[in-house]
């Protein structure tokens, strides 16, 4: 079943100066357990397709329809609404809140969400486990290495229950041990909870795990080749 | 978790955080501290003019407050005292007859102020029973006086000494009498311990051929809050020849001084708060500007911007609240003893006070309203420096603030 949908999508930058299109007429659809890598160069416009399919950014033209919803159309309170009940977010930099604990980073996109506090616990503990980081989880982010702040961080994604998770460049600033351990959890939650990923990234470990990659060159979709 | 990341957030710089409260904490220590000390010194001003002269309201003939003569005087009568006591928010009511004299013992002689009372209701008012320095307090038969201990001084006398008056009586009969000193006052405004003498009302009116008559009733309050109301009550039950006066229009002078000093504090109190209030904004600002990812972070995890204004609220508000907190636990203790142990001035400054007839003293007191104003002020302050972080996080672009 396809959960997002990309019709004649576009998104060109100083359209008035010199236009740079940076997302030139993709057309996509992605299916609910996908694990799948955007690829390309640098400034091919992997990160502009990713904050467009996130609702972050708006295109120029086209369409972005989440489960039924073209997101396109809604408002700026309402597609904040939209991206905390169906988007999670891991970003490159983790970007986890750093007044927060690790616990309290992931429970706060469920306090947002309106989740009772008995479900909110359950949850936690749950993705603490799942990503091997229960016995830190009391500890800020600061108290962390890079590689456990993003494993709270795709916890964080996965608190609210989203649709699919939007990951941009999520191992740049991990070791290859981290970066292994990351991907094994990602790949384990995917398997596990059919759980959609959708990565921006030129991390060859990231390619070799993903079942579909999807090649942008200077905005346009050049290849999108499912791996069995 | 909003509040509780606002707390957290405010400590995350804890110098500068540290640095801004300090200056919360200094501004409501001077303002609490010059506020407590312009009350009290005004206070006591206006507690001594009421008090020792004038009343809350006073009564006279009408015509007396412009010309104080002895020929301005009014006859004591019932009907008086029938609409003075019928009045419910009257606590006491003091006739007097006050004159000028020449005092002499000897070779000295000096101008006094001579003021007749019933000993009685004055020490009620006044406590002068226990500001008698030497000898005893008068009774109301007594054919004696009261004299500042200046005064004393000035002419050489002492208990059971005799002092001579003489003025000029009702109508241009002379006033003249001999009356033995039965005590030595020491007043809190040293003008008076300069010139009073004090004698019972019925010597008093026989001394300046006044039988019967006075030049004032002056009138205490139950509740003085309702000044104008029982002024108004009192004027209504008189016949236009009585003229009822309330302590401000008989003190003009007086409240001038005071709603004159009063305009200079909080001119100085506003630009202290000015510049607290760039302080408490500088710091709102700075705090916002370098988060602008985090913002645009949570905005694009799904927080609402709604939330995120709360929380730079609330920052902004534990700030000021945390400060005004600090601020009042440190100056409370110490207005607290200064209201019980008030400053006693010398030299120069006791002698400018004592111009403007207050007592030497820098009296300090404390009330509710004032700890309420500056926590308020300050308050309002943050409310203040709020707001452009405020319109900044309305208007903010997150894929820009994100790229930052």
């Amino acid at each position: 079943m396809s959960i997002i949908t990309t019709k004649d999508l576009n998104k060109i930058y100083d359209e008035e100066t010199i236009p740079v299109h940076a997302v030139n007429n993709v057309s996509l659809e992605f299916k609910e357990g996908e694990f799948t890598a955007i690829i390309g160069p640098s400034g091919c416009g992997k990160t502009t397709l990713l904050n467009l399919l996130g609702g972050l950014d708006a295109p120029t033209s086209g369409e972005v329809i989440i489960n039924g919803t073209n997101i396109t159309n809604l408002n700026s309170k309402e597609i904040i609404d939209f991206r905390l009940r169906n988007i999670g977010f891991v970003f490159q930099a983790y970007n986890l809140v750093p007044v927060l604990t690790a616990k309290e980073n992931v429970e706060f996109i469920m306090q947002l969400q309106g989740t009772p506090k008995v479900e909110r616990e359950e949850r936690v503990l749950q993705l603490f486990e799942q990503i091997g980081l229960k016995d830190r989880m009391n500890n800020r982010p600061g108290k962390l290495s890079g590689g456990q702040q993003q494993r709270v961080a795709v916890a964080r994604a996965l608190a609210s229950k989203p649709k699919f998770i939007l990951a941009d460049e999520p191992t740049a600033n991990l070791d290859s041990k981290s970066t292994n351990n990351l991907l094994d959890i990602m790949e384990k939650l995917n398997k596990v909870e059919n759980t959609t990923f959708i990565f921006s990234t030129h991390d060859s470990r990231v390619i070799q795990r993903a079942r579909r990659l999807i090649t942008l060159e200077d905005g346009e979709v050049q290849e999108d080749e499912r791996i069995k | 978790m909003l509040i509780k990341m606002a707390w957290r957030n405010i400590w995350r710089n804890q110098k500068r955080t540290a640095l801004t409260m300090l200056s919360i904490i200094i501004a409501i220590f001077l303002s609490l501290f010059t506020r407590s000390m312009q009350q009290g010194t005004f206070g006591s001003m206006i507690t001594n003019a009421v008090k020792l002269s004038t009343g809350y309201i006073q009564i006279h003939k009408d015509g007396y407050w412009e010309n104080k003569s002895i020929n301005e005087t009014f006859l004591s009568s019932n009907k008086i005292s029938e609409i003075v006591e019928g009045n419910k928010n009257i606590k006491l009511n003091i006739p007097r007859l006050e004159s000028f004299a020449l005092v002499s013992s000897g070779k000295l002689t000096k101008g006094a102020m001579v003021i007749g009372t019933i000993p009685e209701i004055e020490d009620k008012l006044n406590d002068y029973s226990n500001k008698i320095v030497r000898g005893s307090f008068l009774n109301t038969d007594d054919r004696s006086i009261l004299v500042g201990d200046e005064l004393a001084k000035y002419l050489k006398v002492d208990v059971g000494d005799s002092l001579v008056l003489l003025g000029q009586g009702y109508h241009g009969v002379t006033a003249a009498g001999q009356y033995e000193i039965k005590g030595i006052l020491h007043l809190p405004i040293p003008q008076l311990n300069k010139q009073l003498v004090l004698m019972p009302l019925n010597e008093c009116q026989y001394l300046y051929a006044s039988e019967n008559r006075l030049t004032s009733i002056s009138i205490m309050l139950e509740n003085p809050e309702l000044l104008d109301e029982t002024t108004s009550e009192i004027k209504e039950s008189l016949s236009k020849e009585y003229e009822v006066m309330t302590w401000e229009e008989l003190n003009k002078e007086l409240v001038q001084f005071v709603d004159t000093k009063v305009v200079g504090g909080m001119i100085m109190m506003s630009i202290l708060y000015i510049v607290i209030g760039f302080g408490v904004f500088g710091t709102v600002m700075m705090m916002t500007m370098e988060r602008r990812k985090e913002f645009a972070i949570m905005v694009s995890i799904g927080m609402r911007k709604i939330k995120l204004l709360a929380v730079v609220f609330w920052e902004t508000i534990f700030i000021g609240f945390v400060g005004v907190a600090i601020g009042i636990i440190i100056t409370f203790p110490v207005l607290l003893y200064l209201s019980k142990n008030p400053i006693k001035l010398a030299g120069e400054f006791a002698k400018s006070m004592e111009s403007v007839g207050a007592e030497p003293l820098m009296p300090f007191v404390i009330n509710t309203g004032m700890f309420l104003n500056q926590t308020i002020s300050i308050i309002l302050i943050a409310f203040v420096a709020v707001i452009y972080p405020l319109i900044f996080i309305i208007k903010f672009n997150v894929l820009k603030a994100m790229r930052n």
